[in-house]
């Protein structure tokens, strides 16, 4: 197999051409079951990821020691900032350079946009962005891509509904831009204050996607081949009561599922809140958990693709 | 109450740069764009603000025996995008250019994200594709924010 995968760098999906996801998704999809311990792979044996947590995410990072260490690598690093050298004022561009001479890759999560970016121009190894501020998190978007295609069979064209906090949601922008590239139907689902930037409209417009904007989960929940739900804050309503209004609206039960499609798969990048309620788990649509999983075997993925290239 | 509306001269240079047509209340800022207050310069530097024109107010530049480059003053056209720039020799206009959008932009302007990983003690600059033309809009490589318009004069650093 020839790889058609040439960046050093896992900042933005944005970097990323439509045959470039295709690649890391079948390479994930040969690493599921290494990934959960069927199959042994070493490949990584003797090269270090360094995780460099600058605020904490304890899933994203245990899902990436994890994808590490199923290839046989080792982890170091920090899950907060806390005692180290950044409290003491260091440059972010420092601080890289000086890990990027310990480790063969970088995993950065930072609470300021545009740190990923910033890390890629001064460190010498691969940098993989686990999530900068409100900016981009890749590998969520890889992970929820390859969820839709390991149970759908394919991306292209599909009939996604996205619902929940669309103005501010960084992974629903990031979604959005991935699933236009695979000419996918889209319907937005959510309260008018709430609803999908401008900016994100016109750049699928330009991509001739089709799309609409609904209020209301209820009126298209039969139309859909998939449902992903996203979390609505609290802090983004003026007032108690209406956060609870449309909370009432925006939380799936399992007795709205009696006229979905029967293929309906339903996810949410987790922790949820109340926009699923648990007596959906236990339904045939419910995918949330598996989607979790998958962010390991898309690590991996990324893990060989940055550091060795890939070769069967 | 009979007051005969003053008509302001603009005296001609000899020999410089003069930037004409400049959006009306940004003169200070094209100084700074251009660099006049670090380079030290020996030219004199004389501005007219809110001058008539057939198009409305505008503000005028000039920059007296110094022939600056029209690249380095393209950058004017964030702020100012109808702005002109003119060479003068012996009162004459020799050369006219007409400011045109870069493609990128590196430092001159602040991303107006406050989190933007440039806005902290970070040693890099600024950093913007330009992604429209009316209204000028810039994209952060950064943080890929986009600020438009007015935005990117009141950030001019
Ligand atoms: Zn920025």
């Amino acid at each position: 197999m020839v790889s058609k995968f040439d960046k050093k760098h896992v900042v933005s999906i944005k970097d990323f051409t439509r045959e470039e996801i295709n690649e890391i998704l079948d390479i994930a999809k040969d690493m599921k079951e290494i990934a959960i311990g069927n199959k042994i792979d070493n490949s990584l044996n003797g090269k270090i990821l360094g995780t460099l947590f600058f605020e904490p995410s304890t899933r994203t990072r245990l899902s990436f020691e994890s994808a590490m260490k199923r290839l046989g690598g080792t982890c170091i690093g920090f899950a907060r900032p806390g005692t180290s050298s950044v409290k003491k004022g260091e440059t972010l561009a420092d601080t890289i350079q000086v890990i990027a001479s310990y480790v063969d890759i970088i995993v950065l999560r930072h609470p300021q946009e545009g740190a990923a970016r910033l890390a890629a121009k001064f460190s010498e190894k691969p940098i993989l962005n686990a999530g900068d501020g409100a900016g981009q998190h890749p590998t969520q978007t890889l992970l929820d891509l390859f969820t839709i295609k390991e149970e759908k069979g394919e991306i292209k064209n599909k009939k996604i509904g996205i619902a929940g906090d669309l103005k501010y949601g960084r992974t629903v922008h990031s979604l959005t831009h991935a699933l236009s590239m695979y000419e996918c139907d889209l319907t937005f689902i959510a309260p008018n204050a709430l609803q999908i930037p401008d900016e994100i409209i016109k750049d699928i417009d330009r991509l001739g996607i089709n799309y609409k904007k609904v209020e209301n989960i209820k009126d298209v929940l039969s139309e859909l081949d998939v449902l992903y739900m996203t979390r609505i804050q609290r802090e983004r309503f003026p007032s108690e009561d209406e956060y609870l209004e449309v909370a009432e609206t925006y939380n799936v039960k399992k007795n709205m599922l009696d006229n979905v499609n029967e293929n309906l798969i339903i996810m949410h990048p987790l922790p949820r809140v109340d926009e699923i309620s648990a007596d959906v788990d236990e339904t045939k649509h419910a995918r949330y958990f598996q989607q979790a999983a998958n962010g390991v075997p898309i690590r991996m993925a990324l893990l060989k693709l940055l550091t060795e290239g890939y070769d069967e | 109450m009979n007051k005969k509306k003053k008509k302001i001269k603009i005296t001609p240079i000899e020999s410089g740069t003069v930037i004409d047509h400049v959006k009306s209340g940004h003169a200070m800022k094209v100084l700074k764009i251009i660099g006049v207050m670090d380079k030290q310069m020996n030219s004199i530097v004389s501005i007219a603000m809110n001058v008539n024109s057939s198009y409305g107010k505008k503000d005028i530049v000039k920059v007296e025996n110094m022939e600056l480059e029209s690249d380095e003053l393209d950058k004017i056209s964030l702020i100012s995008p109808r702005a002109t720039v003119n060479i003068i020799r012996d009162f004459e206009v020799i050369k006219k250019h007409q400011v045109k959008l870069p493609e990128k932009v590196k430092g001159i302007v602040k991303c107006i994200n406050n989190t933007c990983i440039t806005n902290q003690n970070e040693p890099i600059e600024s950093e913007f594709d330009v992604v429209g033309e009316d209204p000028v809009t810039l994209k952060c490589v950064y943080c890929e924010r986009e600020m438009k318009g007015e935005e990117i004069s009141e950030n001019v650093i």
